[in-house]
């Protein structure tokens, strides 16, 4: 029995919360090693949510819009936290009681007065500097939304060009972050796929480990695909990509069918 | 998928990005889109209407806070609300403390729920393959989706082995998908 028909019932059970103790355990650990599986995972929940959709529909009542309308004006998105720190100041200075300690408490006072006049102003000053900070991630964060929103468009055409005479070549693009396991491949000119057939990404280790199955793809009608962020196990790093032509069904675990692109590295 | 589909799953795209940028319409937009699906999920795990609210507002408002959660790439905004909303509700079932954070719940879907009229089609779909499931298997589903049950628990309840459940809800799972590839 492989180590994924070991698990395989096991999926169903952590798909639905209803898996714990050493079992859990083993199969979270299996899992970050395995795209296959962490694959199989998100289908068995993308199954799980066909069964929400047997309920009857009813409609939230008028007052949930409202609550939740209301809620979103009344909270900021970048909360700013309470200064901890001058409450407890305020609270300790009460707790001493003030006539008996008349004298030094005005010294003190004064001390801490100017204490926290020079620590509101360095507040102001780290405040000021984490909007700045903020409002330009904000305008960068925005205009990669709509950068990935329009390569991600079903919509959107992509045409490649060529020098005139040539024909367009099958091609790909990967860009790959280890750190963050983020993956972009693009791929355009893909001949049609043969019946049961598919497309599937490769990433080749560095170390010279064995392929690791990058995602799974059908070109549309031009031949453009695109793959975002497939999983994968941390800290990877890459000597190159390729994708392959591979039976439909069956495990995709290993290549079994025939290079298509392959790439060089950077 | 036709252009009505592939428009609904842009347009929530484009909503997803301009609730980045802290637009409010765009969030009640989304909520008169896809509310319903998420109070009724809740309601059927809960069946307490105030409960339900509860995690109806939960789930907007964590949308609201951490819009990127979204993995458009791997499926459509009414599965993944669907998946998240019940594992909330379980949790708030149990009383327990949520265990995961919407981002990492990743939902595939190869089949369209982008429009009202995809979904039900697709209801009456799973509907008919889950009447068609023997009765205990069918059970065995049910008492784990909707009531949160593990597989011990249901074991416990019905008197069946472990193995037997375990296989049961996998199978009853795996036969809702052969609906769809058909």
């Amino acid at each position: 029995m492989s180590a994924h028909e070991q698990f395989a019932e096991d999926l169903a059970l952590y798909a639905l919360g209803s898996l714990d103790g050493a079992e859990r355990h083993a199969l979270e650990k299996h899992l970050d090693g395995c795209a296959s599986c962490r694959r199989e995972l998100e289908l068995l929940r993308g199954d799980l949510s066909l069964l929400a959709l047997t309920i009857a529909v009813p409609k939230p009542p008028s007052r949930a819009r409202q609550r939740l309308m209301s809620a979103i004006t009344n909270e900021p998105r970048l909360p700013v936290a309470p200064q901890a720190s001058e409450r407890q100041q305020r609270s300790g200075w009460s707790a001493l009681g003030w006539p008996a300690l008349r004298w030094t408490a005005a010294v003190a006072l004064v001390v801490v007065g100017i204490g926290l006049v020079r620590q509101n102003s360095t507040l102001q000053q780290d405040l000021a500097s984490l909007r700045a900070q903020f409002t330009d991630r904000g305008s960068k964060l925005e205009q990669a939304d709509e950068v990935v929103a329009t390569l991600l468009d079903p919509d959107a055409i992509k045409i490649e060009l060529v020098a005139v005479g040539n024909k367009p070549q099958p091609r790909g693009k990967a860009i790959y972050q280890r750190r963050n396991r983020k993956l972009i491949f693009f791929a355009s000119n893909l001949p049609p796929l043969p019946t049961e057939k598919i497309y599937e990404l490769w990433l080749f280790p560095a170390n010279g480990g064995a392929p690791i199955a990058a995602g799974l793809f059908k070109p549309d009608a031009r031949g453009s695909a695109t793959v975002v962020n497939p999983p994968l196990p941390e800290g990877v790093e890459a000597k190159n990509f390729a994708v392959t032509l591979e039976p439909e069904s069956g495990s995709h675990e290993s290549p079994r069918g025939t290079p298509v692109i392959v790439g060089v590295g950077e | 998928m036709s252009s009505a589909e592939t428009n609904a799953i842009t347009s929530d795209l484009r909503l997803v990005t301009a609730i980045r940028s802290a637009d409010q319409s765009a969030m009640a937009v989304l909520y008169d889109r896809y509310s319903s699906i998420v109070y009724s999920v809740a309601l059927r795990v809960l069946q307490d209407t105030g409960a339900a609210e509860d995690v109806l507002q939960d789930i907007f408002m964590q949308l609201w806070r951490k819009p990127g959660a979204f993995d458009a790439s791997r499926g459509n905004m009414a599965a993944w609300l669907a998946v998240i909303t019940r594992n909330r509700a379980i949790d708030a079932l149990r009383r327990r403390r949520p265990e995961n954070d919407i981002s990492d719940v990743l939902v595939s879907v190869e089949h369209d729920l982008a429009s009202e009229a995809d979904r039900s089609r697709i209801m009456e779909k799973v509907r008919g393959a889950l009447q068609a499931m023997p009765a205990p298997q069918r059970s065995a589903l049910e008492m784990a989706y909707f009531e949160g049950l593990t597989h011990s628990e249901i074991a416990g309840k019905t008197g069946e082995p472990l193995g037997t459940i375990k296989t049961r809800i996998r199978a009853g799972l795996l036969a809702l998908r052969k609906v769809f590839a058909a």
